[in-house]
């Protein structure tokens, strides 16, 4: 039951078990387990705030969890030293919410950036690779121009070339959607799979468009208050009656999720203005 | 009362953390400067945004700053019949104090600032975190270069600063006022030492350098991921590396005069 | 593209940055004058130092040969004890007096150095024999004002006569 060896028994290329996360003394994640099979693109959604961002961060080792143990091809993220864990995340790619471009560098030298870093490739062979991910993108037009020339959808793109740059195994998308038009949604959307399956990659897919991601998506988490409360395919979850999924699902105002934040009595708060 | 005292407590500890956590921050910057040093590329981008850029600031500065020295150098010295003393004046007050200081202030104003904000909006838009994710070390890749590049520049800009002056010094002295040259050049000479005035003002500016670059890198590096965050840590960093250049030049000259 | 751009002024300004340390050294420092050469200390006892400071030049016939290296006080002799940095290019006699003489009215001291006749020539750790302390200021204008009031005295007792 003890997965130290190189070799998973299962397919699973990252391993989230019993995960607690606490910022301060506030507790964001309590006991969470997922499974992210090799080769599929799994959603985590949820509410905003309920800590999907943070999960991203942990399995790229950003950040230690409290208690349990994040896995990435059977290694547990927390433990290993920066080196190791410097080689670790040169399997992941990750997609950041506005792309995360450096301003300083043109559209090409962002995607050039993880090769200049990484491998002494030879100036001419980065330029085919480089060309060939903006190609991917449909971007190889722009590699001139400076990120603040981009809009919201070509930014995501040129940053999502730049993520899959040195062709990771494991691709995270946080948001990927937030702030899009739809029909930079639907290119982000069909990139993703694309690659996805053209990489032979998984990615991890943090996001609360349910009608986009429930389109492409093998497999739904749904985390709210610091805990895995459904999983599924998109058709179970469509199907589902859980009160949480379906508010979720439907986007009903309140419900499991309330729409008050927590707060003491109204009457009582009010009168309490009335005494003091 | 309490409240006042508790509040003082905080804001003590509050800086005792900063003060280690930013003690922490530069030491690391260090052991993983050797990496960012051997790409020398990345060294020299850096020492063109924050030495070059800065040239004009200083040598205008410089250039003022040296002819007011000869001009309130002159009506004093005059009085006591010492007119040609003027250049030692201007040479030394350039050399030992004011190259150094006013290089370090304009820098912080400059160069600090500018590092401060880039830093902090690299940071605030995810930029470096987009590094580490993409297994770069941020801290050698964007930190050390720039620590490296303000602790190179900052004794060629005082350098620059003083020798400048020194000639705005001439130009009042000798071509407006009509002392002597060879009096001036020569009495200069004499009394300014080169490992006394000339070496000591250069260590100097290279402790500057240390100094108002790593707070401009820690306070950028540290910022509240916000616009206001940023623009807090600006004025923090024009703040703190003045205070910090003008405390470590007095501990400095008291070590160098004995 | 762009980099050569940059190699090039910082090249440029790296390069402007020497020269400046260099002109500071040699137009505006006495790095010409102090050469940094070998030394030999010779050290002299001297009754009076007045305001002689470490560092200061040793000059023979005007030009700086040397360093004041230390200055101490012999608490046997009751005397200073002041030794004395020599450019190894220049040679003094076991003779040679030594003096602390004042660059103008109100300038800074300086040892200098005067030749005597001796064929034997000044080693590394010998002692100058002939030496003149500084002249005390205080003690020249009350010897001045003693002469005046006695001469004064002088006339008139001859006037009372």
């Amino acid at each position: 039951m003890n997965p130290v060896t190189s070799t998973p028994v299962n397919d699973n290329i990252v391993e989230i078990d019993n995960l607690s996360f606490s910022y301060g003394n506030r507790m964001l994640h309590k006991g969470i387990n997922m499974r992210f099979p090799r080769g599929k693109v799994v959603a985590i959604m949820g509410g905003s705030g309920s800590g999907k961002t943070t999960l991203l961060r942990l399995i790229g080792g950003q950040l230690k969890p409290s208690i349990g143990a994040v896995r990435v091809e059977g290694k547990v993220v927390h433990e290993q030293d920066d080196a190791a864990l410097y080689q670790l995340r040169r399997k992941m790619g990750m997609l950041f919410q506005f792309g995360a471009l450096f301003t300083d560098l043109s559209v090409f030298e962002n995607v050039a950036f993880p090769m200049r870093e990484h491998t002494d490739l030879p100036e001419s062979i980065i330029r085919d690779l480089v060309l060939l991910k903006l190609n991917a993108v449909g971007l190889r037009g722009a590699r001139d121009l400076m990120p603040s020339e981009l809009s919201g959808g070509m930014s995501r793109r040129v940053a999502l070339a730049r993520a899959v740059a040195l062709d990771p195994q494991i691709i995270m998308y946080d948001e990927p959607f937030a702030g899009l038009d739809p029909i930079s949604m639907g290119v982000i959307v069909n990139l993703i799979r694309r690659l996805n399956d053209a990489l032979g990659a998984t990615s991890i897919v943090v996001t609360h468009d349910v009608h986009e991601a429930f389109a492409f998506v093998d497999y739904v988490y749904f985390v709210s208050n610091g805990q895995v409360v459904a999983e599924g395919t998109p058709a179970e979850l469509r199907e589902s009656v859980m009160p949480f999924v379906h508010q979720f699902v439907h986007g009903e105002a309140d419900g499991p999720v309330p729409f008050h934040y927590p707060a003491p009595d109204y009457q009582k708060d009010m009168l309490r203005g009335a005494s003091a | 009362m309490l409240k006042t005292l508790e509040n003082i407590g905080h804001q003590v500890t509050d800086a005792i953390l900063r003060l280690g956590y930013a003690a922490r921050f530069f030491i690391y910057s260090l052991s993983v400067s050797g990496e960012s040093l051997r790409r020398l590329p990345l060294v020299i981008r850096e020492i063109y945004f924050t030495g070059v850029m800065s040239l004009i600031i200083i040598l205008v500065s410089a250039l003022f700053v040296g002819m007011v020295l000869g001009l309130q150098g002159y009506n004093t010295l005059q009085r006591y019949g010492s007119s040609e003393a003027v250049g030692v004046l201007v040479a030394l007050a350039l050399v030992r104090e004011l190259g150094p200081v006013v290089t370090a202030l304009l820098f912080a104003g400059r160069a600090g600032t500018a590092i401060t904000a880039e830093i902090g909006l690299m940071k605030a838009t995810e930029q470096l975190s987009a590094m580490e994710m993409m297994a770069i070390n941020p801290i050698a890749r964007v930190v050390a270069p720039r620590f490296w590049a303000g602790v190179i520049s900052m004794p060629i800009l005082a350098a620059l600063f003083s020798l400048v002056g020194v000639f705005g010094g001439y130009l009042v002295a000798v071509q407006l006022i009509g002392v002597d040259s060879g009096a001036f050049w020569s009495q200069m000479q004499s009394n300014v030492d080169f490992r006394d005035d000339i070496v000591n003002g250069v260590i100097k500016s290279v402790v500057f350098g240390v100094a108002c670059t790593s707070i401009a890198l820690f306070e950028g590096y540290d910022a509240p991921p916000t616009a206001e965050g940023v623009s807090r840590a600006t004025t923090r960093t024009v703040v703190n590396s003045s205070l910090t250049v003008l405390a470590l030049d007095f501990i400095l000259t008291a070590f160098m005069l004995h | 593209m762009e980099r050569s751009k940059i190699d090039v002024w910082v090249g440029i300004f790296v390069a402007i940055g020497f020269l400046a340390l260099l002109a500071l050294a040699m137009k505006v420092g006495n790095l010409t004058s102090s050469s940094v050469g070998d030394t030999y200390m010779v050290s002299a006892y001297f009754e009076n130092v007045g305001g002689l400071k470490v560092r200061a030049p040793v000059k023979s016939a005007g030009v700086v040969v040397g360093r004041v290296d230390n200055i101490s006080f012999d608490d046997d002799k009751k005397e200073a004890l002041v030794t004395l940095h020599i450019d190894t290019r220049y040679h003094f006699d076991k003779e040679t007096n030594a003096s602390i003489l004042t660059a103008g009215l109100l300038g800074e001291q300086y040892v200098g150095l005067d030749a005597g006749g001796d064929t034997e020539m000044l080693k590394n750790g010998d002692k100058i024999k002939m030496t003149q302390g500084a002249v005390v200021l205080e003690k020249l204008i009350s010897q001045f004002l003693y002469n005046k009031a006695s001469e004064g005295n002088d006339k008139t007792d001859k006037k009372a006569n």
